[in-house]
């Protein structure tokens, strides 16, 4: 049985969508999904902790061996990932139960657990293989049903903006097909480890060069990188308030770590220095991400919407870090990618609890909410301390991270722009803050907590926001590991 | 002169792929958004199948007869991608209904209309 845990960790949540659907009603399929993704979440953690004390584990489908059969391959890297995609859907499944019996109606509430768990099967099943195909089948099955969960939000803005994301992301994906369809013409092979080997004998023809390039606007299209961005900010505005945690602390990650597995593992690093000035082209999208997104979320009077915006400015980081690379840089977008996947699917689901008890995240119903909803407009506060790196949560370890890595690299200007850069996070953190403390409630505004189903897992969340910004131990040895394995796979 | 008839395929490729992404882009129609995303994923299925055909093999079964076959790979991979193709349709053409009611009209322009005024 433990050494199946590689294909588990996928099957479970994908047996468990049909699953859902026999069960019929909208709470047993609440409590099975919750009990599902549980146990995809410990079987993550086993397989991080088999694959930080053993090395890589490879899996075979069916017993077919390697180039032949399909392979599911964990190490440090994936494993990491899978960690969080797991633990961000288990607790905020915890809270959906509350959070969407107020924004979907009862008969849709069923299916709305199916494409849940759906969404979880496709993002751990991108993580989990080591075939380059079936991350493209599996990037699909987890976007379709993306698709569903937001045109389930309750206004109808919901159905266009989930339209337009299809016919963005149905492009993105079409684009790393076409790159693997170049890849597969000049190896001849899909697996992503045997690829490596046979990429570098090709690396001077002009096809792989465009196979790569194809796969990085497809995946830049996923993650709503800087130019590609269009569609994230509505899509996480008018999904349901629980989706959008959901989706903010998984599925950007998922991509980024397709762009990392491509970059380092897959492609020949020949390839990255040859034709392109990469890294300067990434830290340079990932910067302008950072100052527009944070720019922009300043000017929203719709604090979901500003903090979607937020998020494309926070995936600026990443790329940043991407783009510095090295052992540091690479680190520090590992950490970024926990540490962010914390904070925001914590400030998702404080506005989520908002949303529940208010009907709406805009600035001026939040006003004097400090009385009204103390824990959730703490935890808010919190939240967004985090968000813009406050020492003592995780915020903080990121930047530092993010900032020492440039410093290494002898980029100072960068390192001075990614701190000016958490400034404009303070700006639009504070007009919350302020809003909701120093400003008097209207007459009539609803009073009262959330309900403890949706402030325990908040809670969880934002505890690790402060322990883990605290007590680094666990993640910086893990991503230290992964960073180094992954330019090891390089040299 | 030759390099452009000998890869023929590929040049219809590359025709289709634009075809549909400029309709994506350029209509306003959410119907035709989808036909133009249709026609762009076919090129991209035309594209593996052509990568698949060996010159002068035959269809990939086993027979006495024949020594040289087509790489049947790429096809099976293509299946997979034209399913996902049909998947991506069915749920754009469900949204596309699911708009009509909610904004009364499938036009681009209109819906970005109704948007900002309320």
């Amino acid at each position: 049985m433990l050494n199946h845990l590689p294909i588990l960790q996928v099957i479970v949540p994908l047996l468990g969508a049909p699953a859902c659907l026999i069960l019929g009603r909208a709470k047993l399929a609440w409590v099975f999904a919750l009990l599902v993704s549980t146990a995809a979440f410990l079987i993550s953690c086993q397989l991080l902790s088999e694959v930080y004390a053993q090395g890589p584990l490879s899996y075979e489908l069916g017993g077919w061996a390697a180039p032949w059969g399909i392979e599911y391959r964990i190490d440090l890297l994936n494993g990491w990932l899978l960690f969080i995609v797991s633990l961000s859907s288990t607790v905020s499944l915890v809270a959906a139960q509350t959070s969407i019996s107020n924004e979907i109606p009862g008969e849709k509430q069923l299916f709305f657990y199916v494409a849940w768990l759906l969404c979880l099967a496709g993002l751990l099943g991108i993580l989990a293989t080591g075939d380059a195909f079936n991350v493209f089948v599996f990037l699909e099955v987890s976007s379709l049903s993306t698709y569903t969960l937001i045109s389930l939000g309750k206004q109808r803005q919901a159905l266009w903006s989930a339209f337009r994301y299809l016919i963005m992301g149905t492009i993105g994906a079409t684009f790393i097909l076409i790159g693997i369809g170049f890849m597969y013409m000049m190896t001849g092979t899909l697996n992503m480890a045997d690829l490596s080997e046979r990429l570098p004998a090709a690396s001077s023809s002009y096809t792989v060069f465009a196979a790569y390039a194809f796969v990085v606007v497809g995946i830049g299209l996923k993650l709503a990188m800087f130019p590609l961005h269009f569609w994230l900010p509505n899509a996480y505005t008018f999904a349901p308030s629980i989706v959008t945690a959901f989706l903010a602390a998984s599925s950007t990650k998922v991509a980024i770590y397709l762009l990392i597995r491509f970059t380092y593992s897959v492609f020949d690093s020949d390839l990255r220095s040859a034709g392109l000035p990469l890294p300067e082209i990434l830290i340079a999208l990932g910067m302008i991400a950072v100052f527009a997104g944070s720019t922009v979320a300043i000017y929203q009077s719709n604090i979901k919407r500003a903090i979607a915006y937020s998020s494309v400015g926070q995936i600026g980081y990443m790329i940043v870090g991407l783009g510095i690379g090295g052992l540091l840089g690479l680190q520090a977008t590992l950490l970024h990618l926990f540490n962010h996947a914390l904070m925001k699917a914590a400030l998702f689901l404080s506005l989520a609890a908002m949303a529940f008890r208010l009907g709406s995240t805009q600035l001026k119903d939040l006003y004097g909410l400090g009385q009204r909803m103390p824990i959730t407009a703490f935890s808010f506060v919190v939240g967004g301390l985090s968000l813009i790196g406050v020492p003592l949560t995780v915020g903080f370890i990121s930047k530092w991270y993010l900032v020492s890595a440039a410093v290494a690299d002898g980029r100072w200007p960068l390192a001075l722009l990614v701190v000016l850069g958490s400034l404009l996070a303070i700006a639009y953190i504070w007009r919350v803050v302020e809003a909701m403390y120093f400003k008097p409630s209207e007459e009539g505004s609803p009073k009262g907590e959330a309900p403890l189903m949706m402030l325990l897992p908040l809670w969880v969340l934002i505890a690790a926001n402060l322990y883990f910004g605290i007590d680094t131990r666990i993640p910086l040895a893990i991503t230290a590991d992964a960073a180094r394995s992954l330019l090891e796979v390089v040299q | 002169m030759s390099l452009i008839f000998s890869h023929y395929n590929y040049w219809v490729v590359i025709a289709l792929m634009m075809i549909g992404f400029f309709v994506v882009i350029a209509q306003g129609n959410l119907v035709k958004k989808l036909v133009g995303l249709n026609i762009f994923q076919t090129s991209v299925f035309i594209l593996y199948i052509s990568v698949g055909k060996v010159s002068g093999g035959s269809a990939p079964i086993l027979s006495d007869s024949v020594t040289a076959y087509s790489n049947p790979l790429p096809h099976v991979l293509i299946l997979t991608a034209i399913v996902v193709g049909i998947a991506t349709t069915a749920l754009g053409l469900a949204l596309v209904i699911r708009i009509k009611k909610a904004y009364g009209t499938v036009e681009e322009p209109e819906i970005q209309q109704q948007d900002h005024s309320c």
